[in-house]
């Protein structure tokens, strides 16, 4: 059984309708991340497998469970960190994820959920003395503490500086190898690129795009050869690099020309991202 | 069980945590009671002595700080803040969260009661009430409608930073007029007429009953309170929101 399965998802707001039959699977213990801009329907797909939104269509089965009918059963296996912080400013870091352990049938100790998201240092510190980064660790280790099956991570890592977001992607890694699923929804390419096993590219409430980085990759030339000749630039798409850049170089010497500016350059998931989601118009 | 005592908990250290909140709630209608106390005569008012009038006025408006306006300012600052939608994607569920919520508020009631009763009747010379089961019965259907009433106006307040503004322009103008400091019948007529409208005043007459000898609750303050109750129920369980406004908006 997947992790989660969607078939035919569809979902409006008053008339308009913002998503127009997805269909994806998120396979056990795989990382998943949801890409595409803003408007596209991406934490509106993940709070609909939250169970928080009731869909208009389609078929959702998160856990082998319909969402709309989760239960506490269903809750006390899935963690979810919202998109933005919410927490209790009074309490210290202990006793807000002492709290919620207690909401879970079988909670990873509070200690061990703290070191997991770096909250150590801080652990007797008071909630509103967080930095927006601690804050963004802390919603994460309330996410964990019931030690779900399944986790939710809606933009966890948006605001942050890039040390703490190497940190946080550690963190995921250790999810990930603890054998835990993670559907993961992220503006940064990079974090797609380096923690998903699978993508799938959203835009407008559709899916333009899915597999793993590499598939993406692949459809598409994958390295691009430029450099200018007479003043312009010339690019060259290609799958065979090797054989493109000998011939290239070999008529260059044979002219006895230099191939100015020549740069060779293996076209990453944001590219092709950037490809799927562009504005028609544009 | 578990669950509800491990919340109820929770919201009592949530509740004492807040200084300024507790200090609202639970303390200043207690010092109200005394320092007000302190400057009433001994003139018979509404048919009890001046402290004990004072001690039954400053009662409801205890449980109306805590039920209605305590209540829904936490709620809204908490509905705003993520809070609540963070709730409800745990095991403790809403209906568990929410009953945890009020029977917490309905301790700290208690506790502030007990203590205006001790210092009214020790220090400003009130009354006990004469019939204590109708006087506890009193409190409980006042603490249950206020509560009703202050899940009802969470629905009409849009931001944490409202949430004050609108709830004390509700209630504190509300304590005046149902006569919590002074009797009714010395207002302007006007006044007089928008007090028998107000569940404050009800329940500041179904106090009053309890604390007289051989005087039952009047059926219509009973049945005027209950209807409040019942009133803000209904639109609490049509219109309650656990997501914050941006949440609505966002995709």
């Amino acid at each position: 059984m997947s992790a989660i399965a969607v078939s035919g998802l569809r979902k409006s707001y008053g008339q308009q309708e913002v998503l127009h039959g997805l269909s994806f699977t998120v396979e056990n213990g795989e990382v998943f991340a949801l890409l595409g801009p803003n408007g596209a329907g991406k934490t509106t797909t993940v709070e609909i497998l939250e169970g928080y939104r009731r869909r208009d269509g389609g078929d959702v089965r998160v856990l082998g469970v319909d969402p709309e009918r989760g239960d506490r059963g269903f809750k006390a296996r899935i963690g979810i960190v919202l998109q933005s912080s919410a927490v209790y400013h009074l309490l210290s870091v202990r006793e807000i994820v002492e709290l919620f352990a207690g909401y879970y049938p079988r909670p990873r100790p509070a200690a061990e959920v703290i070191e997991l998201v770096g909250l150590d240092e801080q652990r007797e510190a008071r909630v509103r003395t967080l930095s927006g980064g601690q804050l963004r660790r802390l919603d994460l280790a309330l996410a964990l503490v019931g030690d779900p099956e399944l986790v939710f991570l809606d933009e966890p890592t948006t605001g942050f500086d890039p040390a703490a977001r190497r940190q946080a992607w550690e963190t995921i890694r250790d999810l990930r190898s603890l054998g835990k699923s993670i559907l993961l929804t992220t503006h940064y390419m990079e974090e797609a690129q380096r923690l998903a096993d699978r993508v799938a590219i959203l835009r407008g409430g559709e899916i333009v795009g899915t597999g793993s980085p590499r598939e993406l990759l692949s459809g598409h030339a994958s390295v691009e050869i430029r450099y200018r000749r007479n003043g312009s630039e010339v690019v060259l798409a290609t799958e065979e690099p090797t054989r493109v850049l000998h011939e290239l170089t070999a008529q260059a010497l044979a002219d006895g020309i230099e191939l100015e500016g020549l740069e060779v350059h293996r076209r990453s998931l944001e590219d092709v991202y950037l490809e799927l989601t562009r504005e028609e118009s544009e | 069980m578990r669950l509800f005592l491990h919340e109820l908990r929770v919201q009592q250290l949530l509740f004492w945590r807040n200084r300024e909140a507790a200090f609202f709630s639970f303390l200043f209608p207690i010092l109200l009671l005394v320092l007000i106390g302190s400057v009433y005569g001994d003139e018979p008012i509404e048919g009890v002595n001046a402290s004990t009038f004072l001690l039954i006025g400053l009662l409801g408006y205890g449980v109306a700080a805590n039920a209605f306006a305590s209540l829904a300012i936490t709620l809204v600052v908490r509905r705003e803040a993520g809070l609540l939608k963070r709730v409800r994607g745990t095991p403790l569920g809403p209906g568990r969260y929410l009953s945890a919520v009020i029977a917490s508020t309905v301790v700290v009631i208690v506790l502030q009661v007990v203590a205006q009763l001790l210092l009214g009747v020790y220090l400003l010379d009130a009354d006990w009430p004469e019939r204590p089961l109708a006087f506890a019965f009193a409190i409980l259907l006042g603490a249950a409608a206020f509560a009703a009433l202050g899940l009802a106006v969470t629905t009409v307040v849009r931001t944490a930073e409202g949430s004050s503004a609108v709830v004390n322009a509700i209630y504190l103008p509300m304590a005046f007029i149902s006569g919590v400091f002074f009797s009714t019948e010395e207002m302007p007529a006007f006044l007089q007429a928008i007090s028998e409208v107000l569940p404050l005043t009800y329940f500041l007459d179904l106090i009053r009953a309890s604390f007289v000898e051989g005087e039952s609750y009047a059926a219509s303050a009973l049945v005027v309170l209950s209807l409040w109750g019942l009133a803000g129920l209904i639109v609490a369980l049509r219109r309650f929101r656990w997501e914050p406004r941006e949440g609505l908006a966002s995709t």
